[in-house]
């Protein structure tokens, strides 16, 4: 096989492993349907956000959160799941072993981002069904908008992933992965407009959480989601997919680039 | 002639100052079996370390099939069967499952379900990896490492967990890759274990090869004099000779009768092995004034 078949013989294998291995099917799979839910029944009886001082108009805090936790899902199933996964892998051996294969490296990539991009689609259309049925939200159903949807989830969960690569060779250990990786995206989640709203955070807090590219996922999903009328809400009163595409793409690179010089098969001399 | 399978010269590895592996050279010959002995942290997974890439040398030449092993490629690990010393878990998969993903990545594989029986886990083919007793995941290891058909086979500490059914069929297999021509790289603890399978074998000793040679050679002749051992006044009494028959005969001619608790025995290559072990161990701890070692 060549290192493009490797790579897809890689993901279902990768699929394969994932799916049988039950408590993180539950976190990093669920996780953004549970956190919806928590949400949607905790302001059910809030009334409807953003809507006119007369109470009409508005939507529901389920529609409200569900961009956010799109957005939450793409990440963690690209850095969360593959950071920790990845140093777990490290740790217990399956690395040191694949090294000593004829595997390329891109090949093995190729697999974990493969698993992550099926296993969030099927989470996502998931998110969007509970969404739509338990928590009657209305779902766009302009084609643009759903275009819009496509490259910023394909954009943002391939950026995650290389991002969770790179983010592996931080933990010296499987078991301090967690440690590492966690507390980086929970902190990310808050400033990024995923629990938060994020119109409501400090100027200063807005443009830090700008640097980093869950924001950006959040705030295309937003331009997907959101009626056209909370785009005023933005810090620059637009959606900006733009420059949702020229960050996205930047971290992308960037997480290209740190997986090239950091991954290696296994810590040479440790 | 193509040159050996696997060269080694004056091979050393230091982390920090303390010498890992010290001035090793050997070299391993096309279609041969070599053990490589030593106790625990003398430096033996060191080197099959270096051999495999995984681990850089300090200074030193190694060749393993023509490739410095710091720059071997895909190729190059195509031909190499690697069962490391501890392996990793894919318990979610069954050994079916597990051997053809890996079959894949080789170019020539061996079919899965002959490497499956070979390693005798035929019955358990479908069951995850997970449920299968130490024993039988090392059989795995060992059936991964040669499904790619390896020219060159490193198996470190192998039979690890084994039962001894489960080791002799173990042994089996290793002379069935031999007769196919493999070469093999071996450590091992137990020494009946390299009695029987390597053609010739190394002694590591706080990473010094002490002695190399076939295995009816290591230790040297003197080590291999037979002991006569018998009783004498109710005292254990024992004594080393070329001549075992002649001083048996002597005692039984003195005594006028049977010899009580008469044992005549061959040093074994343990025996061999551990007054080695022990005579260097004891010979570096002597050596250990640093005075000493600057000039050694």
């Amino acid at each position: 096989m060549n290192t493009i078949q490797l790579g897809f013989s890689r993901t279902a294998y990768e699929l394969r492993l994932y799916f049988r291995q039950g408590d993180s099917v539950f976190f990093t799979f669920l996780f953004p349907i549970l956190m919806l839910s928590v949400f949607a029944v905790a302001f059910s009886t809030s009334g409807n956000i953003g809507a006119a001082p007369d109470g009409s108009g508005g939507i529901s805090w389920a529609a409200f959160y569900v961009p956010g936790m799109v957005a939450a899902g793409m990440l963690l199933s690209g850095v969360q799941n593959l950071g920790v996964d990845i140093a777990g892998e490290k740790g217990d051996g399956t690395l040191k072993r694949l090294g000593g294969t004829p595997l390329p490296v891109f090949s093995y990539f190729m697999g974990k981002i493969g698993m992550v991009l099926v296993s969030s689609v099927f989470q996502v259309i998931l998110l969007l069904l509970v969404a739509r049925f338990a928590f009657n939200v209305e779902l766009p159903t302009e084609p643009e908008k759903w275009l819009t949807f496509a490259w910023v989830f394909l954009f943002g969960v391939i950026t995650s992933c290389v991002l969770g690569i790179a983010l592996s060779a931080l933990p010296r250990t499987g078991k301090s992965a967690t440690a590492v990786v966690i507390p980086i995206v929970l902190l990310l989640q808050f400033i990024s407009g995923v629990y938060l709203n994020f119109a409501q955070l400090p100027g200063w807090l807005q443009n830090f959480a700008s640097i980093f590219p869950l924001k950006w996922m959040a705030q295309g999903m937003r331009s997907v989601f959101l009626p056209a009328s909370f785009e005023v809400a933005e810090p620059s009163g637009a959606w900006d997919l733009g420059l949702v595409a020229l960050v996205l793409g930047v971290w992308l690179v960037v997480g290209l680039i740190l997986c090239r010089l950091t991954f290696r098969w296994i810590r040479k001399d440790s | 002639m193509t040159p050996n399978p696997v060269q080694v010269r004056d091979l050393t590895k230091s982390y920090g100052g303390f010498m890992a592996v010290d001035g090793v050279s050997f070299d391993i010959v096309a279609g041969e079996t070599f053990a490589l002995l030593g106790p625990n942290g003398a430096g033996k997974s060191t080197v099959i370390e270096i051999l495999e890439g995984y681990r850089d040398r300090s200074s030193g030449d190694v060749q393993v099939l023509g490739v410095d092993p710091q720059r071997g490629g895909l190729d190059w690990k195509a031909q190499l069967g690697i069962v490391l010393q501890s392996s990793g878990e894919s318990g979610n998969v069954t050994v079916l499952e597990q051997l053809t993903h890996f079959a894949g990545y080789y170019p020539n594989p061996r079919r899965v379900s002959e490497v499956i029986d070979a390693v005798g886990l035929g019955e358990k083919a479908k069951t995850r990896i997970s449920k299968l007793s130490g024993g039988q995941r090392r059989r795995v290891d060992v059936a991964l490492g040669i499904i790619g058909r390896p020219k060159l086979l490193f198996l470190d500490e192998p039979t690890t967990g084994f039962d001894p059914a489960a080791r002799r069929q173990f042994w089996g297999l290793i002379n069935q890759l031999k007769a196919e021509g493999t070469t093999i790289l071996l450590t091992t603890h137990y020494l009946d274990e390299a009695a029987t399978l390597a053609d010739r074998a190394g002694v590591i000793v706080n990473g010094k090869l002490v002695d190399i040679g076939p295995i009816d050679t290591i230790g040297g002749a003197d080590a291999r004099v037979p002991l006569v051992r018998w009783r004498q006044d109710g005292v254990v009494r024992e004594e080393r000779t070329p001549e075992p028959a002649a001083l048996a005969t002597r005692l039984y001619t003195e005594k006028g009768g049977e010899v009580p608790g008469l044992e005549i025995t061959r040093p074994s290559l343990e025996d061999i092995y551990l007054s080695m072990v022990a005579a260097h161990e004891k010979g570096a701890a002597d050596a250990s004034d640093p005075a000493e070692r600057e000039s050694a």
